[in-house]
């Protein structure tokens, strides 16, 4: 059990802005001609007699059959959002779940906030979670004690006399009841209570949390509904495809444009010049997302490919051990064992499985509107409305909305008519903005009596690289300058962390073994005997503890069998992998199980939870295992997934996921990234259990794992 | 530009689009069908999986003019009279999908591996579904909702 959780305070709903929120939602104060997916409208489609329903809030509807209409107002990726912030609205306003539709917000930040109601309406950096936890609760806390007043005021009897069950209010004295549908009309007319001071339920009485609710978009996922960016339909839409140089900073010269017009349904091509956020291309639009794909592959552009031509990965890594090289190596003690070791990661790609797109319209009354799989909506530049799409992954690269600027930037030409911009994977790949790539040139060493006397990491990354080691603060950091690549490089789920600490975690292995104690003792004794400020220690030993005890460290297993643990704080998360894998003597690695030991606080959602630690897991071993972005000529020479071969079915492990218990007055920590980075150093330990052989080079599928 | 009559989900169907045109463009733009995905275009991904006389194909490789009289069966004609099958069922109890934009396609592939094999050992479902990509990496959860399917 956890005891002070490193969570920063949640950003709170004030009573003025609340208001405000309210005001908004209620209809009266409401733009005219300015359609919002917002809960007036969720309500309509829900009842069908929105003006009968209660609408405490931007939030809910309660309409009189005491159906509930909620507003997520986060972009949902896959994290889970979607569903997890309406269960923590439902659990406080105290409905059963059967009774909850849940309707995607449009970005809207006087209604949702960005400072005052709630956290961001972002999807970024797990935070979605812990900075909604305590605002979303509250909104359904407010609600319900809008409903108890009606009820107390119905019956003519203290509020305090008044309990809430399922939806309905209760006088246990008298016996009485009341649905939450039969007092939407007494409850409407009241004020809403101070957000600051509502009560939230105690961790007793919770009823969702902690559960598993499964994905309110299930049910359309699995018939194929349209949910996703690349799924809008638009009345009279046109199709785009924007091709750029594929050197980046590149521009366009010239293009065969006059040709390109004469092919099948192409209405236009054009060139686009640079602008804020928008890198030059040339455009081509068309009557079907066919017909602008093929016509732009009939394109001839000139490029003027710029100063980033010639860089390549080659390179970089010619530069990056000359930096290395000239880090200086401290003396340690004659009887001490001293290990030096070069470990190295490339660029990788988000490759998420819905390609960039986005569709914009510039309207007849000037404003802008913008359908979108986007992680952060307020980076949609010039747009009115933005229209939130299901992503169909995000990993950090939704982060960056340039593809709904260039998608704006086309739509431009063309006032009054829907245009949406599709990439194709190859552009997605080509115009990535990648996990950067870096060294790290470690060297250390153990005393006499097993412990840890030195640790020196030269760490020398490529433009946009960083790192910020918070593992134990007497390992020694130095970090090179950055290695100038004009390469574009983005947040990448758990951005710096998700292989940084696969060096760390498996030079840390190096010296574990070279103590010649159980490499998990090791890490035990280490987290016990730092001065750790970073994070709780304490915590981090119980996740250690709890994935080795759950997977069986310490049990006797033949040689080509091999089990490996690592941890990493990342994200305000503390998790242990532990890795058990199988490799044969002529070197055909199979990773049989994966265990995660986990604590972010209390469990939202169970099911979506260990959704993303399995996820995280699984994407830490696909990407150590089998993925590299080479650069050559200023571009990337994979460009599809016939040469970044994700992991797939047949090579993927059992996971098991065990969370520490939580306590639900404290919000949680995130969970989209935590996970990542334990999973390959956990990985390549215990490859380096079974084998001998030590992984120190990613990718690592193609390394020589033979042994005899 | 040519006029073809396919067969999607038992009825006919007439588009307008030129012979190159890949059947998932097709049931994506000119059919409003967009339940079937693109990911990758050749092939690798298998986000574009339907079934053309119940066999798994690739949708991004099969042209419009190959189609012919073939029945074509996308992930919107899986459910009957709004009933889902045992997977699509088992897929929301198991609560396969992360972003799920992958997922039309792996029900495709896995609708077709128990038509073929009703009760697939894990190495039945490794063949059949290795072939789907999920970024996700929803792999256990999708082994567990066909198992689950299978039992019923």
């Amino acid at each position: 059990m956890s005891a002070s959780p490193a969570t920063p305070p949640a950003r709170e709903l004030d009573r003025r802005s609340f208001l405000k929120v309210t005001a908004l939602a209620g209809g009266g104060m409401m733009l005219v001609g300015y359609v919002r997916n917002g809960i007036t409208e969720a309500a309509a489609q829900t009842a069908g007699a929105a003006a009968a329903n209660f609408v405490p809030n931007a939030f809910i509807s309660i309409a009189p059959n005491g159906m509930v209409a909620i507003i997520s107002k986060n972009p949902e990726i896959g994290q889970g959002m979607k569903t997890s912030l309406p269960m923590l609205i439902a659990e406080d306003l105290d409905v059963s779940w059967d009774k909850v539709t849940v309707y995607q917000g449009d970005f809207n930040t006087a209604a949702y906030g960005s400072q005052t109601v709630g956290g961001p309406q972002n999807a970024s950096g797990s935070n979605g979670t812990p900075s909604n936890y305590m605002p979303m609760r509250r909104v359904g806390a407010a609600a319900r004690a809008m409903l108890v007043q009606a009820a107390a005021q119905t019956w003519g009897v203290p509020e305090s006399e008044c309990t809430t069950a399922n939806g309905t209010v209760l006088h246990q004295a008298s016996g009485k009841k009341l649905g939450y549908g039969e007092l939407t009309a007494k409850a409407a007319t009241l004020t809403p209570p101070d957000m600051n001071t509502v009560a939230l339920k105690d961790n007793k009485d919770i009823k969702i949390l902690g559960t598993r609710i499964v994905g309110v978009d299930n049910p359309k996922l699995v018939t194929g509904q349209p949910l996703f960016g690349i799924d809008v339909k638009q009345p009279g839409m046109l199709h785009a495809n924007f091709v750029k140089c594929p050197v980046p900073g590149g521009t366009p010269v010239s293009a065969n444009l006059d040709e390109v017009k004469k092919l099948p349904g192409v209405r236009d091509a054009f060139i686009v010049p640079a602008a804020t956020g928008v890198k030059a291309g040339v455009a081509v639009v068309a009557d079907s997302t066919w017909n602008a794909i093929s016509a732009a592959e009939k394109l001839k552009v000139e490029w003027n490919e710029g100063a980033n031509a010639n860089q390549s990965s080659e390179s970089f890594a010619t530069q990056a051990l000359a930096a290395g090289a000239a880090g200086a190596a401290p003396t340690y003690p004659a009887n001490a064992k001293v290990l030096s070791a070069t470990y190295s990661f490339p660029y990788v790609f988000h490759a998420c499985m819905e390609p960039m797109n986005a569709t914009a319209c510039y309207k007849a009354d000037g404003t802008v509107e913008v359908w979108a799989p986007i992680q952060n909506p307020g980076s949609a530049r010039g747009a009115n409305t933005v229209h939130i799409m299901r992503s169909g992954g995000g990993f950090g690269r939704r982060l960056s909305g340039e593809y709904v600027s260039e998608a704006m930037a086309i739509a431009q030409k063309f006032p009054g008519i829907p245009v949406k911009l599709t990439w194709t994977r190859e552009q997605d790949f080509g115009n990535d903005l990648l996990r950067p790539a870096a060294w790290h040139f470690f060297n250390g060493a153990v005393g006499a009596d097993g412990k840890i006397i030195g640790w020196n990491d030269r760490f020398v990354p490529v433009q946009g690289a960083g790192f910020g080691n918070n593992e134990f603060p007497s390992l020694s950091v130095q970090s090179a300058p950055a290695i100038p690549t004009g390469m574009p490089t983005g947040p990448w789920r758990s951005p710096n962390d998700n292989a940084n600490f696969w060096a760390t975690q498996s030079f840390l292995d190096e010296l574990a073994h070279a103590s010649g104690q159980d490499v998990l003792q090791f890490r035990l004794d280490l987290l016990a005997s730092e001065k750790i400020t970073a994070y709780n220690a304490q915590r981090m030993m119980a996740v250690v503890k709890l994935a080795g005890d759950q997977a069986g460290w310490g049990k006797k297993l033949p040689k080509g069998q091999g089990m490996g643990i690592a941890f990493t704080f990342s994200h305000r998360g503390y998790v242990a992998i532990v890795a058990e894998v199988t490799v044969t003597q002529d070197g055909a690695l199979t990773v049989n199980k994966m265990t995660a030991g986990v604590d972010v606080g209390p469990v939202v959602n169970l099911s979506a939870a260990e959704n993303q630690v399995q996820g995280g897991m699984m994407d830490g071993l696909s990407t150590a295992w089998l993925l590299k972005a080479t650069i050559d000529k200023g571009r990337p020479t994979q460009v599809n997934f016939d040469e970044y071969d994700l992991i797939r079915i047949n090579q993927a492990p059992v996971v098991a996921v065990h969370f520490i218990k939580g306590d639900y007055n404290v919000a949680p920590t995130g969970l989209g990234e935590p996970a990542l980075p334990p999973a390959a150093p956990a990985v390549c330990n215990a490859i380096f259990a079974a084998t001998g052989k030590r992984i120190r080079t990613l990718p690592f599928k193609d390394e020589d794992l033979k042994w005899s | 530009m040519s006029t073809y009559n396919i067969s999607v989900n038992g009825q006919s169907k007439s588009v307008d689009v030129e012979a190159d045109t890949p059947l998932l463009w097709v049931l994506r733009d000119s059919l409003e069908m967009v339940g079937t995905k693109y990911g990758c275009g050749i092939g690798m991904c298998g986000a574009c999986t339907v079934h053309i006389d119940g066999k798994a194909k690739r949708s991004c490789q099969t042209k419009i003019s190959d189609v012919g009289a073939a029945k074509v069966t996308t992930i919107e004609g899986l459910a009957k009279d709004g009933k889902l099958t045992a997977l699509q069922q088992a897929w929301c109890d198991v609560d396969v999908p992360q972003c799920g934009y992958c997922q039309a396609g792996q029900l495709m592939s896995a609708t077709a591996l128990l038509a073929d094999k009703p009760k697939p050992t894990d190495a039945d479902i490794d063949a059949a579904m290795s072939g789907n990509l999920c970024r996700c990496a929803t792999y256990a959860r999708i082994r567990a909702a066909i198992h689950t399917a299978a039992a019923k």
